[in-house]
């Protein structure tokens, strides 16, 4: 396969720990990834709010420049981006669509762009269960996970169709039971955390966030899993937030799917970036320890 | 109760939000799915179906001056659960852009945290999570945002201080597809 890496605005702030974790997971794997330094934001919710053609062109940019260095798909962890990038793929098919798209760039696009696969389906089709249970030697047994991948790795469901059943997917679980886990059946699990409303609208992130920690939290959840730097964001750093918008207390780890593999692969804690987790993850590497 | 005049009927806003968004709206016939599972139903002022029934009607100011278009998620679960196939988050993005090509801004919050975002990458060719931060609470004058937050966030260093610039001139380039956007916008029309 090959593929240009994507990493998304976020790798380099709020979510260094994802992005550390991934490659921590990628290398162990042997899935490597050619770079694409010059890349820009793919705009986000904010630029697809305000202008279709707006966020295909910086979503199209990127994908031209992997399409220069003759990459035949792109990787990203970021879901968000994977949306967007998939989205403008595909209307850039639509010939009126492309001319427009194409006058707000510098040179017209590449008539082929390449797809844009996230990194945990990269994983699921390169290696599958079986090779990542070979790799997890220090297996998370006892650890009750509930595996969380928000609205957009799913949906739209024509776009992201490789995620199988769209309000039921598989594919992390499929990675963590390989490590050991148990994973729980989450009802919540592609349910919205409340986005980028917790800037502006506090109370909608708060509140949706809420449902989906007491959910977890009932079920007897140690931990979280996300794949998305914002829904990550939101359960861990607002977690104080939703709980007092709840009227109750959380104290609920949420780790990205790949400290989580990281940790099955036998990789520190710091290693992972975990130093950036606000909620402590302490009473989860304990129970780790002890089940090793 | 909400009494509407069908008076103010306008045919065309019907038939420019089908164009537009590339649904079938008129298919609709109001089973509720998408306002069901709606996870901001809760803090809109027109919920889902009621919106898909105004955009039938051709009720163009209720449609494009509620805060519901402002408040959608855009996580799609109404489209995903359309019996309909109706894209009914396309269509709420479309009456997003319309209302907001026409200066009507049901929610200023959320647009200005979209704008202050935009900032950063028409600035760096990145975004830049502290900038977003600072420029929408200076246009929002809500300048106690999230300081429950700061602490936390700084010990554990959730975010860098430093703006990170799309390097090879990827930066210059955003900055040149962004006013071509604004140019093309402005040529064309009340797009902002």
């Amino acid at each position: 396969m090959n593929a240009a890496y994507y990493p998304g605005c976020s790798a380099a702030g709020s979510s260094s720990d994802y992005e550390q974790s991934t490659q921590a997971v990628c290398g162990a794997l042997g899935l490597k990834f050619a770079s694409l330094p010059g890349w820009n934001c793919c705009g986000s919710t904010p630029a697809h709010a305000v202008d279709t053609e707006l966020s295909a062109a910086l979503c199209v940019r990127n994908l031209d420049l992997a399409a220069r260095i003759r990459a035949e798909r792109v990787a990203t962890s970021c879901p968000s981006c994977l949306s967007n990038l998939r989205l403008a793929r595909k209307r850039m098919e639509n010939p009126q669509f492309r001319a427009r798209v194409n006058e707000l760039l510098d040179e017209p696009a590449a008539e082929q762009l390449p797809q844009a696969y996230s990194v945990m389906q990269l994983i699921h089709e390169e290696y599958g269960p079986e090779l990542v249970a070979n790799r997890a030697h220090r297996r998370l047994t006892g650890i009750r996970i509930a595996p969380y991948y928000g609205c957009l790795l799913s949906r739209p469901a024509d776009v992201m169709a490789d995620f199988g059943n769209p309000e039921n997917p598989q594919v992390m679980e499929g990675l963590l039971r390989a490590c050991g886990a148990d994973v729980l059946d989450f009802p919540l699990k592609t349910d919205c955390c409340g986005a980028s409303f917790g800037i502006p609208e506090r109370r909608v992130t708060a509140s949706l966030s809420g449902k989906i920690l007491d959910a977890a939290t009932r079920m007897g959840a140690d931990v979280i899993a996300v794949a998305c730097p914002l829904c990550q964001m939101n359960l861990d750093l607002r977690q104080r937030q939703a709980a007092r918008e709840c009227g109750r207390d959380f104290n609920i780890p949420v780790l990205y799917f790949t400290q989580l593999m990281g940790l099955a692969f036998g990789f520190t804690p710091t290693q992972l970036g975990m130093k950036k987790l606000m909620v402590s993850t302490a009473s989860l590497l304990k129970k780790l320890d002890a089940g090793a | 109760m909400n009494v509407i005049n069908l008076s103010r009927k306008d045919p065309s806003f019907t038939r420019e939000v089908e164009a537009l968004s590339g649904q079938q709206v008129s298919a609709c016939y109001q089973c509720g799915n998408c306002t069901a599972g709606c996870p901001a139903g809760f803090v809109y002022d027109l919920q889902a179906s009621q919106i898909m029934r105004g955009v039938q009607l051709g009720l163009k100011e209720q449609v494009l001056d509620s805060k519901a278009i402002w408040m959608c998620l855009s996580c799609s679960t109404c489209t995903l659960r359309c019996p309909n196939n109706i894209d009914v988050a396309g269509v709420m993005e479309t009456l997003r852009h319309m209302a907001r090509r026409e200066g009507r801004i049901g929610v200023k919050t959320v647009n200005k945290f979209w704008t202050s975002f935009l900032d950063t990458v028409r600035l760096f060719g990145r975004s830049y999570e502290i900038g977003v931060m600072a420029l929408y609470m200076m246009r929002s004058l809500r300048i106690f945002t999230d300081l429950d937050l700061a602490p936390g966030a700084i010990i554990k260093e959730k975010l860098g201080f430093k703006p990170h610039v799309a390097p090879r001139g990827g930066a210059e380039a955003v900055g040149r597809i962004m006013k071509r956007y604004q140019e093309r916008a402005a040529r064309e029309g009340g797009k902002q």
